[in-house]
C-alpha cells in the first residue's frame, strides 16, 4: 500500500526493538473477548486508477451545471470561485496543518484567521467574530445558548422565516437543557411578525434571519426595538452571506449577536457540508462566546504574531463549564472565505451582490409578467417565492426528469403556502436560462 | 544517520491584507450583466464591507507566503498524540473537487442525487464493518458535534425509557470535550479515576454506577494509549444499572480490524474521519465525525437518514424518536468523500495493516526514547505513548521548553500537558504512514534536546530559535485581546 512505508525488513528490525516476534504481539493487552474474530466486510482494495473510475461514476449521477439548471438556493448557492481561491486553499501547508495549537510554527493560519475575523466583522458589523462554527445552523443555535447564558432566561423567540432546518437544530441543541422555543409567525408582506414579543415575556433572545427563508429583507431595527422592550438580545441570522455586499449589515440595525453561513463566500456547495459558521457580536460578550478566537500580539523579541486567545472559555481549559463543547471547527472554510472576501475586494463584492440581486429581480419580474403570483411584496435579494397554483406538481416533476429544477416547494415546511416555491438566481444564471425557465413553467 | 530537516533559510515578511490593498484594484472577474439593472430601494442599502481591493497578484503572494510560515503533515513528521496526523493523500482532493460532489445542491431532489446518496449509503455501512456496530449516522460535523450526538441519543433514550438521568461517568484521562458535551444534555460528569495501571477499574466505576446516571463515556484504547482491558466488566456494570456505553473513537486507528466495538459493550461510538480517516484536518477543520450505534439506538439517530430502496436511494427525516438534526444540510459530505477514496483505497486488509504499523510505531518511539524521558506507564503501548519531563525538571527544562525546541530540529512538538493525569505530559502518536527512518530522526531529535537540558537547558529554555516569531506572549493577547485589524 502506497501510503504504508515500512519494508519488512524494517518491521522485523522495530518488532526487535519493541521486544515482540510479530505485530500481532504488539496487541497482547487486548483481551480476547475483545477480538474481532472475522475480517471487516469491506470490498476488495482499488488502484488509484479503479478508484477514479468507482468515484466519476458516481459523481456522475448528480445533476450539476451546465447540463442541470438548478434554481435552488434555501442556503446553499451557487457562486462563482476563483481558481486563485482554490489554488491558495489547496496549498497543503495549510490543508495539512493541526488547529494552531504551537503558533510558532503556525503563523500562516494564524494570520490568516486573523484576517477572516477581521473581514468578517467588516461584512456583519460586529466588534468580534470567532474563528468559524461548523455551519450556519450550529452558530445560530449556539448564538441562542449564549443569550440564554448572558441573560439568564430560558425561552427564545425564533422567526418561522428562520431556515427550516436551523430552527430544526436549534430545537436539537436546546430542548434536552429544557430550553423552550417559541416561534413567530408571518406577515402578509413575507416579513416576521413582532408583535407577540411583548406578549410572551422572560425571552432570552429573539431571532430573526435577513434575508430570511423567502428571500425578503427583514426590517431588523424593528426587531432589535422589539427585543429591546422585551429585555430580550436580538439574534440575526443569515444564509446568504453576499446579501450585505448590499444591505445596511445586521450589526448596524442593532444585532446584538449575529450568526449565519458563509458558503457564499467561496466554498463549494458540497452535497451541503463542509460550510462555515459565522458568528459575532460585541466586544463586551467577547467572554461569553463559544468557539475559537485567533489575537494579535508580540514575541519576545517584540515581532507582531497571532496566538489562539481567551482559550479559558473553551472546553479543553474548563470542561463542563465552557462556553461551548466545539473544538475542531471549520477553519479550512473560513481561509476560504477570507481569501475569496479578498478577491472579490469591497469595489467586486459590491457589484457581485448588486449583480445577484437584478438576476433574481429579472426572473422575478419575468414570472410576475407570464402571470404567476409573488405573494410577498417585501423586497427580496436572490430569492424569493412563486406561487405556481395547486397542479404545478407535475410540471416541476417533468422539468425535473428535464434537469430542471424548478425551485423548492415550500408546502412540506409551510403547509400554508401550497403551491408555493421559492426559485434562486445567482450571478451564474444566464438570461437565456431564466428565460427558458420562465417559458417552462408557464405552458 | 541523516541530518535533522530543521535548518535556516529564507524567511519572507508579509503585512496584513489590508495592508497590501489599494482602493481600485482587482483580484477576480465578474460575468458581464446580461439583465437591467434592478435597484433597490435605498433605505435598505448599506455602504458594503470595507473589503481591501487586491489584484490576483496581491492575494496570490499574501497567502502563499503566509503558507510558507505553517508546518503541516506535507511538511513533516507530526506526532500529535491523540490527533491522528498521518499522510492525507492527494487523490482525495482529487474526488472531493469532481463536479458531481463540489458542485451539487443539497436539496436535489433524490433522483437527482443518486451518487452522492449512495456514497453516503455506503460510507455508512463500510463504517459499521469496521467497527462491528450496526447503524451509522455521517450528519455530525466534528468529533466534538458527534459526542453530542450520541450523548443526545443517550438523553433520547432515556426519555424513552420513561425516567430521565442526571449524572453520567468520565474517566480523568478523557478529552475536554467529554465533559463539555455532555453538559449540553444536562448531564452532571462524575470523574472517575483511572487505576495505578492506566486504566479504569471495574470497582471504581461499580462504585459510582447508580440508576441516576446515564452511563459511561470511554475513550479506549485511553489517552494514555492504553487498552482498557476491563472494559467487557466495565460495559457490564453500567449496562446492569440501565446505563449506556458511550465510546469515544478518536483512537480507533490503534484496533481496526483488531476490536470488535460491538463485543466490549459498546453502545454509541464516534469516529473522527479527519483523524482515523486521512482526511486533512485543515489547520482546523473541517472534521467528520460520525456515530454508530447498535440496533436498538437506532431509532434515535439524527436526521436524515439515507434509505435504500431496491438499487434507488432516499433522504428520511420523519423518525419519531431521532434527537433531531445537527446541522444545516446531511453534514460535511465532502470529508466524506475523502474518507470513502481512504477506505476504498486501503480495503479491509490494508486498514488493519495500517492498525498493526501505528502500533509498531508508537512502540518503537516508546522503547527508544525511554532512556532518556520518564515513560508514565512503562506498558505495551497502543497507537501512542506517554512521557513526562520528570528528568528534565532538575534542569528546570520544562515539556514546553523541549517541544518549542523540537521545531528548530524541524519537527511539530507531540501532543503536550495531556492527559492531565500525567504531570508535564508529552505525548506521542507517530501514526502508521512515518517510515523508520524518520523515526529515528525523531527520537535522535529528542536525544539530543535530553542531552541539551542537561548541558545547555538555557538554549531549550529560549527555544524555538529558527521560527518565524519566536515565543509569543499569550497572557498579553488574552488580557487585551485584540482580534480585529
Amino acid at each position: 500500500m502506497r501510503y504504508l512505508p515500512h519494508t519488512s525488513q524494517e518491521i522485523e528490525e522495530m518488532l526487535a526493538v519493541a521486544g515482540v516476534n510479530r505485530l500481532a504481539d504488539l496487541f497482547a493487552t487486548v483481551p480476547e473477548s475483545c477480538r474481532r474474530h472475522s475480517p471487516m466486510d469491506l470490498p476488495a482494495p482499488l488502484s488509484e486508477w479503479a478508484l477514479n473510475e468507482r468515484m466519476d461514476a458516481l459523481a456522475a449521477r448528480t445533476a450539476v451545471a451546465p447540463e442541470a439548471k438548478v434554481f435552488l438556493g434555501a442556503g446553499s448557492y451557487d457562486h462563482f470561485i476563483p481558481a486563485a481561491v482554490d489554488a491558495l486553499a489547496g496549498r497543503s501547508e495549510f490543508l495539512t496543518a493541526y488547529t494552531p495549537y504551537q503558533p510558532e510554527i503556525s503563523q500562516g493560519t494564524l494570520q490568516a484567521i486573523y484576517e477572516y475575523q477581521t473581514l468578517a466583522c467588516r461584512l456583519m458589523g460586529t466588534e468580534v467574530a470567532t474563528a468559524s462554527h461548523y455551519d450556519g445552523a450550529t452558530a445560530l443555535a449556539e448564538a441562542l445558548l449564549m443569550a440564554i447564558r448572558k441573560t439568564e432566561r430560558r425561552r427564545v423567540a425564533v422567526s418561522r422565516l428562520v431556515h427550516p432546518h436551523y430552527r430544526q437544530v436549534a430545537a436539537t441543541y436546546l430542548r434536552p437543557a429544557g430550553y423552550e422555543i417559541v416561534e413567530l409567525p408571518y406577515r402578509p408582506d413575507g416579513t416576521t411578525d413582532l408583535s407577540a414579543v411583548g406578549r410572551e415575556g422572560d425571552l432570552a433572545a429573539v431571532a430573526l434571519q435577513s434575508p430570511n427563508f423567502f428571500g425578503c429583507i427583514e426590517d431588523l431595527a424593528a426587531g432589535a426595538a422589539a427585543a429591546r422592550g422585551a429585555g430580550a438580545m436580538l439574534v440575526t441570522g443569515f444564509t446568504e452571506a453576499l446579501a450585505y455586499g448590499l444591505l445596511k449589515n445586521p450589526a448596524s440595525q442593532g444585532a446584538d449577536i449575529v450568526a449565519g453561513e458563509g458558503q457564499s463566500l467561496g466554498l463549494p456547495r458540497s452535497f451541503g457540508g463542509p460550510g462555515l459558521g459565522m458568528l459575532g457580536t460585541r466586544q463586551a460578550h467577547v467572554r461569553s462566546l463559544p468557539g475559537r478566537l485567533v489575537g494579535k500580539t508580540v514575541d519576545q523579541e517584540g515581532r507582531q504574531g497571532f496566538v489562539l486567545t481567551l482559550a479559558t472559555r473553551e472546553q479543553h481549559i474548563r470542561r463542563e463549564r465552557a462556553t461551548s463543547n466545539i473544538c475542531t471547527n471549520n477553519s479550512h472554510c473560513a481561509l476560504r472565505a477570507v481569501m475569496y472576501m479578498a478577491a472579490m475586494g469591497k469595489t467586486g463584492f459590491r457589484e457581485l451582490a448588486a449583480l445577484n440581486h437584478d438576476k433574481a429581480a429579472y426572473l422575478k419580474q419575468a414570472l410576475a409578467g407570464a402571470g404567476h403570483r409573488i405573494p410577498f411584496a417585501r423586497p427580496t435579494f436572490n430569492e424569493f417565492v412563486v406561487d405556481f397554483g395547486a397542479g404545478f406538481e407535475a410540471i416541476h416533476r417533468r422539468l425535473q426528469d428535464a434537469g430542471i429544477v424548478a425551485g423548492l416547494p415550500l408546502a412540506p415546511d409551510y403547509p400554508d403556502l401550497e403551491g408555493c416555491y421559492l426559485l434562486c438566481a445567482t450571478e451564474t444564471a444566464k438570461r437565456q436560462d431564466l428565460d427558458l425557465l420562465v417559458k417552462e413553467v408557464s405552458q | 544517520m541523516n541530518p535533522s530537516p530543521g535548518t535556516t533559510g529564507l524567511i519572507l515578511n508579509e503585512p496584513l491584507l489590508w495592508e497590501r490593498g489599494r482602493p481600485g484594484r482587482r483580484g477576480a472577474s465578474l460575468p458581464a450583466a446580461d439583465v437591467p439593472p434592478s435597484p433597490l430601494e435605498t433605505e435598505l442599502c448599506g455602504e458594503g464591507p470595507d473589503f481591501p481591493d487586491l489584484s490576483e497578484v496581491d492575494l496570490v503572494r499574501h497567502f502563499t507566503r503566509l503558507s510558507t510560515w505553517n508546518y503541516g503533515v506535507d511538511t513533516g513528521f507530526y506526532p500529535l498524540g491523540s490527533c491522528t496526523m498521518k499522510y492525507n493523500p492527494k487523490t482525495h482532493e482529487r474526488q472531493a473537487a469532481l463536479k458531481g460532489f463540489a458542485a451539487a445542491h443539497p436539496l436535489l431532489p433524490a433522483p437527482l442525487c443518486q451518487g452522492a446518496l449512495r456514497l453516503i449509503w455506503e460510507l455508512e455501512n463500510d463504517l459499521a464493518a469496521i467497527t462491528g456496530m450496526d447503524a451509522v449516522s455521517l450528519q455530525p460535523a466534528a468529533g466534538a458535534h458527534g459526542e453530542l450526538a450520541g450523548m443526545l441519543v443517550l438523553h433520547a433514550h432515556h426519555a424513552h425509557q420513561g425516567r430521565q438521568r442526571s449524572k453520567i461517568v468520565i474517566p480523568d484521562t478523557a478529552h475536554g470535550t467529554n465533559p463539555a458535551s455532555a453538559a449540553l444534555c444536562g448531564y452532571r460528569p462524575v470523574a472517575v479515576a483511572s487505576g495505578p495501571e492506566g486504566v479504569l477499574e471495574p470497582a471504581a466505576v461499580e462504585a459510582l454506577m447508580d440508576e441516576e446516571t446515564a452511563g459511561i463515556m470511554v475513550t479506549n484504547p485511553n489517552t494514555l494509549g492504553l487498552f482498557e482491558t476491563h472494559i467487557r466488566e466495565i460495559a457490564a456494570i453500567v449496562h446492569a444499572k440501565g446505563g449506556l456505553v458511550y465510546a469515544d473513537g478518536a483512537n480507533l486507528n490503534a484496533v481496526m480490524g483488531i476490536v470488535d466495538m460491538a463485543a466490549i459493550g459498546v453502545d454509541v461510538i464516534h469516529l473522527n474521519l479527519h483523524k482515523t480517516f486521512s482526511t486533512p484536518h485543515g489547520g482546523g477543520g473541517p472534521g467528520s465525525g460520525p456515530i454508530c450505534v447498535r440496533r436498538h439506538l437506532e431509532p434515535f439517530l439524527p436526521v436524515p437518514r439515507v434509505v435504500q430502496d431496491g438499487d434507488r436511494f432516499h433522504l428520511e427525516t420523519d423518525r419519531p424518536l431521532s434527537i433531531g438534526r445537527m446541522g444545516s444540510f446531511h453534514g460535511h459530505f465532502g470529508v466524506m468523500v475523502k474518507a470513502y477514496s481512504y477506505i476504498r483505497s486501503m480495503g479491509a486488509e490494508g486498514l488493519r495493516r495500517a492498525s498493526e504499523l501505528a502500533v509498531l510505531n508508537a512502540n518503537y518511539v516508546k522503547e527508544n526514547l525511554k532512556k532518556d524521558f520518564h515513560l508514565a506507564y512503562d506498558r505495551p503501548c497502543m497507537h501512542e505513548c506517554v512521557f513526562s519531563d520528570e528528568r528534565q525538571a532538575p534542569f528546570k527544562v520544562t515539556t514546553l521548553d523541549m517541544a518549542k525546541r523540537l521545531m528548530d530540529y524541524g519537527f511539530h512538538p507531540p501532543t503536550i500537558y495531556f492527559p492531565l493525569v500525567v504531570h508535564g505530559a508529552i505525548m506521542i502518536e507517530p501514526t502508521e504512514t512515518e517510515s523508520k527512518e524518520d523515526l529515528d530522526l525523531f527520537v535522535a531529535a529528542m536525544q539530543a534536546i535530553a542531552e541539551e537540558a542537561r548541558t545547555d537547558p538555557e538554549k531549550v529554555r529560549n527555544a524555538p530559535h529558527r521560527t518565524k516569531v519566536r515565543r509569543l506572549d499569550e497572557v498579553t493577547a488574552a488580557r487585551k485581546p485584540c482580534l480585529i485589524g
